[in-house]
């Protein structure tokens, strides 16, 4: 089970805060360390480029530096992290694809996509099929063909278990279109993984 | 919601039914389906496996090198502010 970031091991997120707030180098370095790993991760999710997640990386913590000040402990400081790095994510991918406008907005948004065609039993254990680099690549292939709108609410949501609410309004939307996209992405991913990892010879189709 | 869940329906509360956010009603009624349901047990059972595989083999750790030019650059930018 993974842990919420945050909350976990006795940490006292406001205190460092606090300390990086006063100039202290280390308490900040503190914060690096603890939110590098999952601000990485987010950027390499909704970019889908290592060079434009490493520059996010390296955007969202030289801005949280300098705007130190501005950070009001409303929110929870890694959740300030995730919006900065959110953010230069999707400027990112405007700048990737001038052509192709990249909004949160999509406008296919017909609710008919909820549409289930492989139904397969998936293999109890798939490390015995592949290894685990095989499925590293496998669940990437599978992330990169989501529109970027269910690669941000999919990782804030199922990778980075913030709550609904929350990725609300990070991303500026409602929580019913939070939802919404976070089903179809799951059921989208669902979908391509089970032609990897559905047991074999199990081949029945649903109709549904 | 009335007691008769279609796979329609079903699949609609998929994502709260996932989330634990239904009402123990709807939840009855939800599982019910899924009882007499193979086609809707088994997209519940995969979608759950899809999130989980997704947590456990993070497909995007960081790379070192990535990590000691993240401490580079928050050192450099720590040096330089006044």
């Amino acid at each position: 089970m993974i842990q919420r970031v945050g909350q976990t091991n006795g940490f006292d997120e406001a205190a460092v805060v606090t300390q990086a707030q006063n100039g202290n180098v280390d308490a900040f370095t503190e914060l690096v360390n603890r939110y590098e790993g999952s601000i990485f991760r987010l950027a390499r999710h909704i970019t889908q480029n290592p060079q434009d997640a490493e520059d996010v990386l390296q955007e969202t913590f030289l801005k949280a530096y300098e705007h130190l000040e501005d950070f009001q402990g409303n929110s929870k400081f890694y959740t300030w992290l995730v919006r900065i790095a959110v953010n230069q994510s999707l400027m990112k991918l405007r700048k990737r694809k001038s052509d192709a406008s990249v909004s949160l907005d999509d406008p296919y948004d017909t609710g008919e996509e909820n549409v289930t065609r492989e139904i397969a039993v998936w293999e109890p254990n798939p490390e015995q099929t592949y290894s685990r680099e095989e499925i590293r690549d496998i669940l990437t292939k599978a992330v990169e063909g989501l529109p970027p709108t269910f690669r941000a609410v999919f990782a804030l949501r199922d990778i980075e278990e913030l709550s609904t609410e929350e990725t609300a309004a990070i991303l500026n939307l409602s929580v019913p279109a939070v939802k919404s996209r976070l089903l179809r992405a799951r059921l989208r991913l669902r979908e391509k993984l089970t032609r990897y990892f559905k047991r074999k010879g199990d081949d029945f189709f649903g109709y549904m | 919601m009335i007691s008769l869940v279609t796979c329609k329906d079903f699949l609609a509360e998929l994502g709260n039914y996932l989330d634990e956010t239904v009402s123990p009603e709807v939840r009855r009624h939800l599982e019910e389906h899924l009882n007499e349901c193979p086609n809707c047990w088994v997209v519940c059972d995969t979608t759950k496996k899809t999130i989980q595989i997704y947590r456990g083999y993070d497909p995007y750790p960081i790379p070192n090198d990535v990590h000691m030019r993240l401490m580079e650059a928050v050192q450099r930018k720590a040096a330089s502010k006044p």
